[in-house]
C-alpha cells in the first residue's frame, strides 16, 4: 500500500488562528480585487468592459515595438499590446467604449496585414462588444455567482445542517476570492472564462469539504464523549489522504490543460490550478472550523442518517 | 458467480456499443463508409462550437425607435396627401415623434382619425399633435423586428453559408451565426446595412447650392456642415458621395449635394436587381427594375423633371446624380459606384432582399479564424492525452490493481462522454475540451473515496471481498454530494452562459453524471469478477 499520508495526528483546529488570519488576507485582497473590478480599475476583459479585441498570428518573429508603432500611424489611439511570442502572435485591445462597433477592428486589421504583409499575417480572432452586451455580461455574471452560491448553500444544509452549509459557503466564497486575488496580483485579464473557472472551482472545492463533512457527521455519532474539537481533528486526519489524492488527479488534468491546453485556455488552467490548491486547503482550515465556531452544541450536528 | 453479474456487463457493453455507434459520425471511418450506413445512423455526431470551426457571431439591436419614427414619417405623407385631396389648406410635418398637423379645427381632426385610427392626439392647441399610442409603437418595433429577421435570412440565403443561424433573442435583438464563413467583413456588410434606396431630386436653385465646394476630404463634414448651418433651404439637406480611387478602391474624397428632402421614389418598389458590367470601362453596376407601381412614378417623376439632376441615394449616400435627359418608361434604373464585383453583387443581394425597416447597431462581433480553431483543437487533444496518462499511471502507481480497475472505469467514462454528446448532438466547445479535461481527473475521484474506504475497512482487519462492499456502501453518499455540487454550478453556467460556456457546462455536466455510473456500477462489476472466483487472499489496493 503506497501512501502519501500515515496515520497523522496533526492538530489542525489548533492551527485555526493562523488559518484565520492567511484566509482573512487572502479574502481581504479578493474583496478589494472585487471592488477594484466594480471601480473598472482592474485588467477586466473585452467581454466585461465592451471595445475590441484583434489576435492576429504571424508566419515569423514580429518585434511588439513595431506593431504599436503601425497602430500609432494608423491613427489608432488607447490601445494594448500583448504578445504570445512562442507562437508570433499579437493580441490588440481597445478598450473604448464605442457606441458603434467595426471602426477599431477593422483599422488594426488594415494596418497590420498592410504593413507586415511580408510576415503574412492571418487574422485569429476578432471580438467586438457594445456597451449594452458588456454591462449584461457583468450583470450575469454577478448573478451566476450569487445563484451557484445559494444553490450550493441549500443543498448542503439540505444533505448536512445550516451550520455545515454555512461553512461550506464561507469555505466556497474564501477559495473564489483567495484565485481572484491572484488574478488581480498577476494583473490577469478578467474575463468571461475566468468567471467560469471560478464557478466550476466553487463547485469543485465542495468536494473536499463535502468529504470532510462527511466524516465528521459520522464521527461525532461514533465518538460522543470527545469534544467537538477533537472530532473534527481525528475527522480531518482520516480522510487527509484522499482529499489530497483527489485534489492530485484533477490537479495533474489541469496541469495538462495548462501546459498544452493553447493560449486561449491557459489562464481558465491557471484559475483552476490555484483553485484546486485552495479548495484543498479551505476544506480543512477554513470549511471546519467555521462550522466549530457556529457553536460547539454537537446534538444537531448530526440530525438524522441519510 | 454473484448475481447480477452478467446482468450489468450486459448493461456496461449495450452502453459502450451505444456510444461507438453515435461517436461514429465524428471519427474518420465515417468518411469511408458506404452512404446505406451513414445514412442510417443514429446521431450526427458532435457538433463543432464557432470558436473550433471558425466563423462569426453577431448580435444586433433593432433600432426600433428609428421604426417608429419611419413610420410617423410615412403617416405624415399620407397624411399630407389626403388634406391636399380634401383642398384642405394646411401644413403637416414630422417633430421628433409627433405627426404635427395645422390647422387644428375637426375636419383635419377627422381626415387624419379616420385615416390613422392608431394616433393618438396629444395637444390640440395651435396644431395637431399626434403620436403612435405606446401599444401601436410596440407593434411597429415588434414587426420591425420580425422583418429584419426575415430580411436577413434572406440576405444570407442569397449570400450562401452551410448552416447558418438567426435567432431573435429578446425583444428586439438578433443574433446570427455563420460557422465557416470566410470572409467575416463582407458577411457583416450584408448583414448590416441597411439598403434604404431613395430617388430624390437635386436642388441647383438655391444659393447655397452655387456656394458648395466640388469636394471635401473625409473628416472634414462636421466642419463643413457647421458652415452652412440654418442656411440650408426648408426641405432640403445636404447629403455626400463618396468617391474612391479606381485602383484601391479607397475613400479618397466625398462630394457634398443638396437634395431636396422629398423621397420621389423608394426601393419598396423594386422587383429585381442584378449585376451587369459596363462593356466600354469594364466595371460592373446594378441594374434595377421596379414594378408596376414604381415604374409608373419612376415615369412621372423623370417627365416633369427633365433637366434636373435626379440623385440616387442608397442609405444616406449619393451614388450617383444623372441628369434627366427624357421621361423615363419601362422602370429600369440603375446604380453605378465605382464598385468591385463583390460589391456589386453583394449590393444587388441586398437590393433584392430588401431594406429593412429599421438600421442596426451591432452589439457583438467574434470573429474566429479557422486557423485558431485548428490549432485548439490540436492543443485539446494533447492536452486530454497528457492528462489521461497523467491520471493513469498515477492510479496504477498509488493503487497498484485496483487502480488499474480505476483506469479502466476512466476510460469507459470518456468513452460514454463522448458517446452521449454525439447522442446529444451537442455542441463542442473550447472550454467545453476543458470540461472533457477536467472530468478525467474528476472521473477518478470517486474511485479514490471507494478505495481509500476499501483501505480503511481492510485495516480495520475485514476480509477483501467486505472490504470492497463496505467500500462502496459507505463511499456512496459522499460521491453523490460531491458529484451534485458540481452539477449545480453546471446547471448555472448553462443558465448564464454564452454558446462557448454552455459548451463547457455541457460537457462537465455530463461527465459527472456519466462517472456516476462508471463508478457505482463499471469498477464495482470488476471487482465482483475478480472475486466471483472465490475469496481472494488480498486486495491489490
Amino acid at each position: 500500500m503506497i501512501e502519501l499520508i500515515k496515520n497523522t495526528k496533526i492538530d489542525f483546529m489548533g492551527k485555526k488562528k493562523y488559518a484565520f488570519i492567511l484566509s482573512g488576507i487572502m479574502s481581504a485582497l479578493g474583496i478589494f480585487a472585487l471592488i477594484q473590478i466594480g471601480l473598472g480599475n482592474a485588467n477586466l476583459g473585452v467581454d466585461f468592459a465592451g471595445g475590441t479585441a484583434v489576435q492576429i498570428k504571424f508566419g515569423q518573429t514580429v518585434a511588439l515595438h513595431d506593431v504599436r508603432l503601425a497602430l500609432e500611424a494608423g491613427g489608432l489611439k488607447d490601445f494594448d499590446l500583448q504578445d504570445l511570442p512562442t507562437e508570433n502572435k499579437i493580441l490588440i485591445r481597445v478598450k473604448k467604449q464605442e457606441e458603434k462597433l467595426g471602426g477599431a477592428s477593422e483599422v488594426i486589421t488594415q494596418v497590420l496585414t498592410a504593413k507586415f504583409a511580408d510576415k503574412k499575417p492571418v487574422v485569429d480572432s476578432t471580438t467586438e462588444i457594445g456597451p449594452k452586451v458588456g454591462s449584461r455580461l457583468r450583470q450575469d455574471s454577478i448573478w451566476a455567482v450569487g445563484m451557484a452560491t445559494i444553490g450550493i448553500l441549500i443543498y448542503v444544509a439540505i444533505r448536512f445542517q445550516i451550520r455545515f452549509g454555512i461553512g461550506a459557503t464561507i469555505a466556497t466564497f474564501h477559495d473564489v476570492f483567495a484565485v481572484l486575488a491572484v488574478f488581480y496580483l498577476l494583473n490577469k485579464e478578467i474575463n468571461l472564462i475566468f468567471v467560469t473557472a471560478l464557478l466550476t472551482l466553487a463547485g469543485y472545492s465542495l468536494t473536499d469539504t463535502v468529504v470532510v463533512f462527511d466524516r465528521v457527521r459520522e464521527n461525532l455519532k461514533k465518538y460522543i464523549r470527545e469534544p467537538i474539537d477533537a472530532v473534527v481533528n481525528r475527522s480531518i486526519n482520516e480522510v487527509l489522504s484522499r482529499t489530497i489524492v483527489t485534489s492530485l488527479t484533477v490537479f495533474l488534468s489541469a496541469l495538462a490543460l495548462f501546459l498544452f491546453g493553447g493560449e486561449v485556455i491557459h489562464d481558465f488552467a491557471l484559475a483552476m490550478l490555484l483553485g484546486v490548491a485552495v479548495g484543498t486547503y479551505s476544506s480543512v482550515f477554513v470549511a471546519s472550523p467555521v462550522v466549530i465556531l457556529l457553536g460547539k452544541n454537537r446534538q444537531p450536528l448530526a440530525p438524522k442518517k441519510s | 458467480m454473484k448475481k447480477g453479474i452478467l446482468w450489468r456487463v450486459a448493461l456496461i457493453s449495450v452502453t459502450v456499443l451505444a456510444a461507438v455507434v453515435f461517436f461514429l459520425p465524428n471519427t474518420p471511418l465515417f468518411q469511408n463508409m458506404p452512404e446505406w450506413w451513414t445514412k442510417n445512423l443514429p446521431s450526427k455526431g458532435i457538433v463543432l462550437g464557432l470558436d473550433l470551426q471558425g466563423g462569426l457571431h453577431l448580435v444586433f439591436e433593432v433600432e426600433g425607435d428609428k421604426a417608429v419614427e419611419i413610420a410617423t414619417d410615412r403617416a405624415a405623407t399620407s397624411i399630407a396627401g389626403a388634406l391636399q385631396r380634401k383642398n384642405i389648406q394646411g401644413s403637416v410635418k414630422r417633430e421628433g415623434e409627433f405627426v404635427v398637423v395645422t390647422p387644428a379645427d375637426t375636419t383635419t381632426r377627422k381626415v387624419v382619425e379616420d385615416m390613422y385610427p392608431s394616433l393618438s392626439l396629444a395637444d390640440s392647441s395651435g396644431a395637431l399633435k399626434y403620436r403612435f399610442s405606446a401599444a401601436e409603437a410596440q407593434k411597429i418595433k415588434d414587426t420591425a423586428t420580425d422583418q429584419v429577421l426575415e430580411i436577413i435570412r434572406n440576405r444570407i440565403d442569397q449570400f450562401g453559408v452551410a448552416e447558418p443561424t438567426i435567432l431573435r433573442q429578446g425583444t428586439n435583438e438578433i443574433v446570427v451565426q455563420l460557422p465557416g464563413v470566410k470572409d467575416p467583413k463582407r458577411a457583416v456588410d450584408i448583414i448590416g446595412k441597411t439598403a434604404q434606396l431613395e430617388f430624390k431630386l437635386v436642388d441647383t436653385e438655391s444659393s447655397v447650392a452655387a456656394e458648395l465646394p466640388s469636394r471635401i476630404l473625409p473628416g472634414e463634414e462636421a466642419q463643413f456642415l457647421e458652415k452652412f448651418k440654418g442656411r440650408i433651404p426648408e426641405g432640403d439637406q445636404i447629403l455626400f458621395h463618396n468617391a474612391l480611387d479606381k485602383e484601391t478602391h479607397q475613400l479618397v474624397e466625398r462630394v457634398p449635394y443638396l437634395l431636396k428632402k422629398d423621397v420621389l421614389l423608394s426601393g419598396d418598389t423594386l422587383t429585381e436587381a442584378k449585376v451587369n458590367i459596363d462593356q466600354r470601362f469594364n466595371e460592373p453596376y446594378v441594374s434595377m427594375r421596379f414594378n408596376a407601381t414604381g415604374a409608373k412614378i419612376f415615369e412621372d417623376v423623370t417627365g416633369a423633371n427633365i433637366g434636373k439632376m435626379l440623385a440616387i441615394i442608397l442609405d444616406g449616400n449619393v451614388y450617383s446624380a444623372p441628369r434627366i435627359k427624357d421621361r423615363i418608361g419601362g422602370g429600369d434604373a440603375q446604380i453605378t459606384g465605382n464598385f468591385t464585383l463583390d460589391e456589386a453583387k453583394d449590393l444587388a443581394i441586398v437590393l433584392r432582399a430588401g431594406a429593412l425597416p429599421a438600421p442596426l447597431k451591432t452589439l457583438q462581433n467574434l470573429t474566429v479564424g479557422p486557423s485558431l480553431g485548428r490549432d485548439s483543437i490540436d492543443a485539446g487533444k494533447m492536452a486530454g492525452i497528457v492528462a489521461t496518462l497523467l491520471v493513469v499511471f498515477f492510479m496504477i502507481f498509488y493503487y497498484k490493481l485496483s487502480g488499474m480497475i480505476a483506469d479502466f472505469a476512466l476510460v469507459l467514462n470518456i468513452v460514454l462522454l463522448l458517446g452521449a454528446m454525439a447522442a446529444l448532438n451537442a455542441t463542442l466547445t473550447l472550454p467545453g475540451i476543458a470540461g472533457i479535461i477536467l472530468a478525467i481527473g474528476m472521473a477518478v475521484d470517486s474511485n479514490v473515496l471507494m478505495f481509500e474506504r476499501m483501505r480503511e475497512e481492510l485495516r480495520a482487519g475485514k476480509t477483501p471481498r467486505a472490504a470492497v462492499e463496505g467500500g462502496y456502501k459507505k463511499a456512496f453518499w459522499t460521491i453523490f454530494d460531491s458529484h451534485v455540487t458540481t452539477l449545480i454550478t453546471a446547471a448555472v453556467l448553462f443558465q448564464f452562459g454564452t454558446g462557448p460556456i454552455k459548451g463547457f457546462a455541457v460537457a462537465l455536466s455530463l461527465g459527472v453524471l456519466i462517472n456516476l455510473f462508471t463508478a457505482l456500477i463499471g469498477t464495482k462489476t470488476v471487482f465482483d469478477i475478480v472475486q466471483s472466483r472465490g475469496e481472494a487472499k488480498g486486495l491489490s489496493i
